[in-house]
């Protein structure tokens, strides 16, 4: 199992969590996906990547080093946001009764392990 | 040297990361130490190839070393980087003008009247340039000599950081019901104008119109975003650097509210406080309307 996979396998084993996966940062590409069915992985991967570099140019505004985290919330559940090396980031979409938690800290560390 | 350099200096070479060199260089550039600047901000510019702040230092200071290409490329860089910045849409307006070019001087010069209708220096610029005239044919405005002084209001060092108008408290608010001010809270209208509030980054210099300028159409991009992937609508964005917490949520159909504080907060409470501090800005809005 590469790198990549047993990330993605870590994440996707919190309860909750729909799928997760890698995105290319720049390009809203993704890089390596796992996710349940109904899961739109490329218009997560796009929708992301877009959102990522928005909030990255935001920080950038207000003198602060880059995000290592990002959480959007909706009504029906969350898009989580863990920026690793590389450009790469570990995307992760959630239901409303997700761990939100442990999803958090499994993604950090995950994260940070992509290379 | 003066002590003011020599402390920058001192400063940058204790932090090499740290932001000072922007000080540093306007300071050596006001002085006419413009090798010295160039150097200054050229290894700014390195550390921070996305910070427009360097971007427009570096067009500055070009534009006072005669290198006009250069200058041009180094305030187009920063308007990239942040549409509304006023100061680079006055440093183009002057090039053009500079060039004998007076219709794109003017466009630039209304754009950067739209996002800060309240900058004299701008209105009196416009007021110089006169109506906008067609631009002349190509090749006559390299063979028009120009003009020997640029108008004074428009000129780039107009709008350097120390001189930059601090984003002042409003007489009423959109945050007078929420404790604690308006301090670390943005209230940001759909085109990334900020209606209330302030920001102040880490050397405490104002922020809040460059993190409003890059939330223009934030709430539509989180909106279609939730709606694509089933998420039903946007509630906030979370936002978590070393350096702080900024929590995003939308006050109205139009505007997002934006609540930072350092991140020794947890964000559960920075999420509070942008709720709480969303409320005063509906309730705002509302009397304004």
């Amino acid at each position: 199992m590469t790198t990549t996979q047993t990330v993605l396998d870590r994440v996707t084993r919190v309860p909750g969590v729909r799928g997760a996966l890698v995105i290319a940062a720049t390009d809203g590409l993704v890089v390596a996906e796992q996710l349940m069915d109904g899961v739109d992985g490329q218009a997560a991967a796009a929708l992301t990547g877009s959102l990522v570099g928005r909030l990255v140019r935001t920080a950038e505004g207000a003198a602060m080093r880059p995000p290592a985290f990002i959480h959007l919330r909706g009504d029906g559940g969350s898009v989580l946001a863990a920026l690793g090396p590389d450009d790469l980031v570990l995307v992760a979409v959630v239901g409303p009764d997700a761990n939100l938690g442990l999803a958090r800290l499994e993604m950090l560390d995950a994260a940070s392990r992509l290379a | 040297m003066t002590d003011d350099i020599r402390g920058l200096t001192a400063r940058l070479a204790d932090e090499p990361g740290s932001l000072a060199f922007l000080e540093l260089a306007e300071a050596l550039r006001r002085r006419g130490q413009l090798e010295a600047a160039h150097k200054v901000a050229r290894g700014g510019l390195a550390r921070y190839p996305g910070l427009a702040d360097a971007h427009d230092l570096m067009a500055r200071i070009l534009s006072d070393q005669g290198d006009l290409a250069g200058a041009f490329d180094a305030w187009a860089s920063a308007l990239q980087l942040d549409p509304m910045r006023t100061s680079a849409l006055k440093g183009v307006g002057f090039l053009y003008f500079r060039a004998g070019e007076s219709a794109a001087a003017m466009e630039h010069l209304q754009r950067a009247l739209e996002v800060d209708p309240d900058d004299v220096s701008i209105r009196q610029a416009i007021a110089r340039l006169g109506p906008a005239r067609p631009d002349p044919p190509a090749g006559v405005a390299d063979a028009t000599p120009a003009p020997a002084t640029p108008p004074p209001a428009v000129t780039p060092a107009a709008d350097s950081p120390a001189e930059a108008t601090p984003e002042e408290p409003a007489a009423s608010g959109p945050f007078d019901a929420v404790d604690g001010g308006e301090r670390g809270l943005l209230l940001v209208d759909a085109s990334g104008l900020r209606l209330g509030g302030r920001l102040a980054d880490a050397p405490g210099d104002p922020a809040g119109d460059r993190v409003a300028a890059q939330l223009a159409g934030v709430s539509r991009e989180a909106a279609r975003a939730t709606r694509l992937l089933g998420l039903g609508a946007w509630h906030t964005i979370a936002l978590e650097s070393p350096d702080g917490h900024v929590v995003l949520t939308p006050a109205s159909a139009e505007t997002v509210l934006v609540a930072a504080r350092e991140a020794s907060l947890p964000m559960g409470r920075v999420t509070l406080l942008a709720e709480r501090a969303a409320r005063s800005a509906r309730a705002w809005l509302e009397e304004q309307s």
